[in-house]
């Protein structure tokens, strides 16, 4: 009795408990945005990138915008903290409480947000497509889905390039001003003797973590280069398991297997700290290593040596999204096109040294690279750039690429070829899956 | 002439007794003390907002393709049956991880267990610095996993102090990179960190040992040791059942350490487990069924462990 009694208070408790919370839940899965928000306008919030550099491009381009429209104000915040942008975007999404832009949106994360029904078609909009296409030029089309549409702007490019340590190759006896890292004997040659030479630990010390995207600063951006501008996955096909691919990798174990680059993680930034001579990073980073490591870059390498007008990178892109939480879709659209007109993309240049996805940069703002030569050969790098393939399952084809590559080239587990191939076989049965 | 005083109740007033149907039925199903439940409902909610509902939830998603998506979005989650199951159980490198998960228990739960009562056991004795010991002990647990790791990275790195120290000794591969060694490691790792909240748990447990079983040890000839056997052990029992089931569980939930020290599951995932797959699989990768077919598993595992070592370490305990 006394438990029957018990048993039915608790029931009690549970059943008003649980009508909180469904109630509560209720409340957090509403706010679907309305049928016209394509038409709207009026307020909108976006989120920018948390780096010094792009806050400050940011607040200047909210207040050029609100100055001159007073009912269709821009609300700017730093993306909220958390794993990473992605989780937090896909949070946002999910809960209906994404902002209208959001300038920091990863490609690789777009076919995942277009699946979510978390991003607005942005070729739905009258000049959608010819606008994009017009500013990006060729590369634009990089950024389509498998239907033709853009669902994220192509915003800022960072070309990775090969960045080395100006005093230590003087101290391995190298020539510093001409360095001979051209072709991958050359590299492996100028590698042995920095290393054997006692001038540093590590050659090159690209991160050797099993996250999905450390292939983008190893074996991609060598990898478009020895393939001429290839992406990862073509036409619903893999494609590296090619005689570029294996070549490439090929390279990378044979760094690996005579210790030229480590196995091991380090927690900090080996380049900054002197641990490596080498490292493959963007333009982002010419400002962090201003003060601290006497630098000079060169294209990635290729087997044959290729000239650097003629060689392919990754191009590590953040693009711009629009969110289908918007309710003032035309406003975000204009806001959108307002943030990467010439004079925006000229003041993203300046305040970030980060290279807006525009054809023809160096000609488009000669006076720029006239004062900061630094960035030139960055500028022209951005037009031969590859991005990571628009395909579904993109995360997941770069993490089974990433166990693969892991496994063979960095811990030399099996053969290069073999490994590559199953790695292909899995992609192409992920690309060709909704 | 006399009045007499009716008996008659006035008009307007209930005719029933105070204990009448309805307050009965509602103290029946509310209790004596309806307060009472007023007062435990928030921890109640608590628990099914943040424990409950997620995991009917995570079944849910188990058996359906599942994936999340906007408000509104006119999306199409079909019920699968087992396939995330099946998917889940056909993948080496699930299978794998909870090999993995098996071997960390297997190191890091009876470590855990020896080293926290025999160190309380010491600590409960110790005269001098007795507080600064305890407050050492502790300390790696308060500390923030992330910070920690460093400091590990630094001791257990090729050229790092244990190397060092151990010169022509060291594996090779070094600890972090073997994938011998990953696992022990991140086991002795997280035995270390959580030493502190372990010892404490024992330390409290240790105070409800009555101090005239040691006399009646003593006085029967028993040294140190077999007072170690026969009453501190038999008398600690049910917070060795608690340190148990709690290293099992939060053991099985092994996430940031194999993300931060061995860079995500190295190498060659011989340190990813079960829940580092999870987060991969249904946060970074949109699967969130898989995740939870993984999750589902680990549940039912962790349940099977929980019951076998209440059975054999519980003794009479309820």
């Amino acid at each position: 009795m006394h438990s029957k009694g018990l048993t039915r208070r608790i029931l009690a408790v549970t059943a008003a408990s649980a009508t909180v919370v469904l109630a509560l839940g209720a409340c957090a899965s509403g706010g679907t945005s309305g049928g016209d928000a394509a038409t709207a306008r009026g307020p909108i919030t976006i989120w920018y990138s948390n780096n010094s550099s792009e806050i400050a491009w940011g607040k200047q381009m909210v207040t050029a915008w609100n100055a001159d429209h007073p009912d269709e104000k821009v609300k700017a915040q730093e993306i909220p903290a958390g794993k990473s942008s992605e989780e937090v975007i896909g949070a946002a999404i999910t809960a209906g409480n994404a902002p209208c832009l959001i300038y920091n949106t990863a490609p690789v994360a777009v076919p995942q947000f277009e699946k979510q029904g978390g991003l607005v078609d942005l070729s739905s909009f009258k000049d959608g497509a010819s606008y994009i296409e017009d500013r990006t030029g060729e590369n634009a089309t990089q950024y389509q889905n498998a239907d033709g549409k853009y669902f994220q702007m192509p915003w800022k490019s960072n070309p990775v390039m090969i960045f080395y340590n100006k005093d230590i190759f003087t101290k391995a006896g190298l020539d510093a001003e001409n360095p001979s890292l051209a072709s991958y004997d050359e590299f492996l040659a100028t590698a042995r003797t920095l290393v054997s030479s006692g001038a540093v630990k590590n050659a090159i010390f690209p991160s050797p973590t099993s996250e999905f995207y450390q292939s983008w600063f190893d074996f991609y951006p060598l990898y478009a280069a020895e393939s001429g501008g290839t992406q990862l996955v073509e036409d619903g096909k893999a494609t590296f398991d090619d005689a570029d691919g294996v070549k490439v990798a090929e390279f990378w174990k044979t760094l690996y297997t005579e210790g030229l680059s480590s196995k091991e993680k380090y927690s900090s930034d080996a380049f900054a700290d002197g641990v490596s001579a080498m490292s493959i990073v963007g333009p982002w980073a010419i400002p962090v290593y201003k003060d601290k490591v006497n630098w000079a870059a060169v294209p990635v390498p290729t087997s044959a040596g290729t000239t650097a007008d003629k060689t392919f990178t990754f191009s590590d892109a953040k693009n711009v999204g629009m969110y289908t939480a918007c309710k003032n879709q035309a406003t975000a659209w204009d806001v959108l096109k307002f943030s990467t007109s010439k004079a925006q993309d000229g003041q993203l240049l300046e305040l970030t040294g980060q290279m807006p996805m525009r054809a023809n940069l160096p000609t488009e703002y000669p006076d720029y690279f006239a004062a900061n030569p630094a960035y030139l050969q960055f500028g022209d790098q951005a037009s031969r750039t590859v991005e990571v393939p628009s395909v579904s399952n993109s995360v997941e084809v770069w993490q089974d690429f990433r166990n693969a590559y892991s496994k063979s080239v960095i811990f030399g587990e099996g053969d290069v070829k073999t490994s590559l191939a199953g790695a292909a076989e899995k992609i192409n049965q992920l690309v060709g899956t909704k | 002439m006399t009045t007499t005083a009716t008996a008659n109740p006035p008009a307007g007033r209930s005719t029933r007794s105070p204990g009448g149907r309805a307050p009965r039925r509602r103290r029946q199903f509310l209790g004596k003390n309806p307060i009472g439940l007023l007062l435990s409902a928030p921890y109640l909610i608590f628990v099914i907002a943040v424990f409950a509902y997620p995991l009917v939830f995570a079944v849910y998603m188990a058996f359906h393709d599942y994936f999340f998506a906007a408000p509104g979005a006119q999306v199409d989650r079909p019920f699968v049956g087992l396939a995330n199951f099946q998917e889940v159980f056909s993948d080496p490198a699930v299978i794998r991880s909870f090999g993995n998960v098996g071997i960390f228990l297997l190191i890091n739960v009876p470590l855990t267990v020896v080293l926290s009562l025999v160190l309380a056991t010491a600590l409960n004795k110790a005269v001098r610095a007795r507080t600064f010991l305890r407050v050492a002990y502790y300390v790696p647990y308060v500390t923030a996993s992330v910070a920690v790791v460093g400091v590990w990275l630094f001791l257990f790195s090729g050229s790092g102090l244990v190397n060092q120290l151990l010169g022509p000794l060291a594996p090779k591969p070094s600890w972090l990179i073997s994938p011998t060694w990953a696992m022990p490691t991140i086991a002795l790792f997280v035995t270390w960190k959580q030493l502190g909240f372990y010892i404490l748990l024992y330390l409290a447990a240790l105070q409800s040992v009555s101090k005239e079983l040691y006399e009646a040890a003593s006085t029967d000839g028993a040294g140190a040791v077999r007072s170690f056997f026969s009453v501190t052990i038999p008398g600690v029992r049910p917070a060795t059942v608690l340190v148990l089931l709690l290293s099992t569980v939060t053991g099985a939930n092994l996430f940031t350490e194999p993300y931060l020290l061995t860079g995500g599951g190295g190498p060659n995932g011989a340190s990813t487990s079960p829940v580092l797959l999870m987060y991969q699989k249904g946060i970074e990768q949109g699967h969130p069924g898989t995740a939870s077919a993984i999750g589902i598993a680990l549940v039912i595992g962790v349940l099977i462990i929980a019951f076998v070592q209440r059975k054999l370490a519980g003794g009479d305990e309820s």
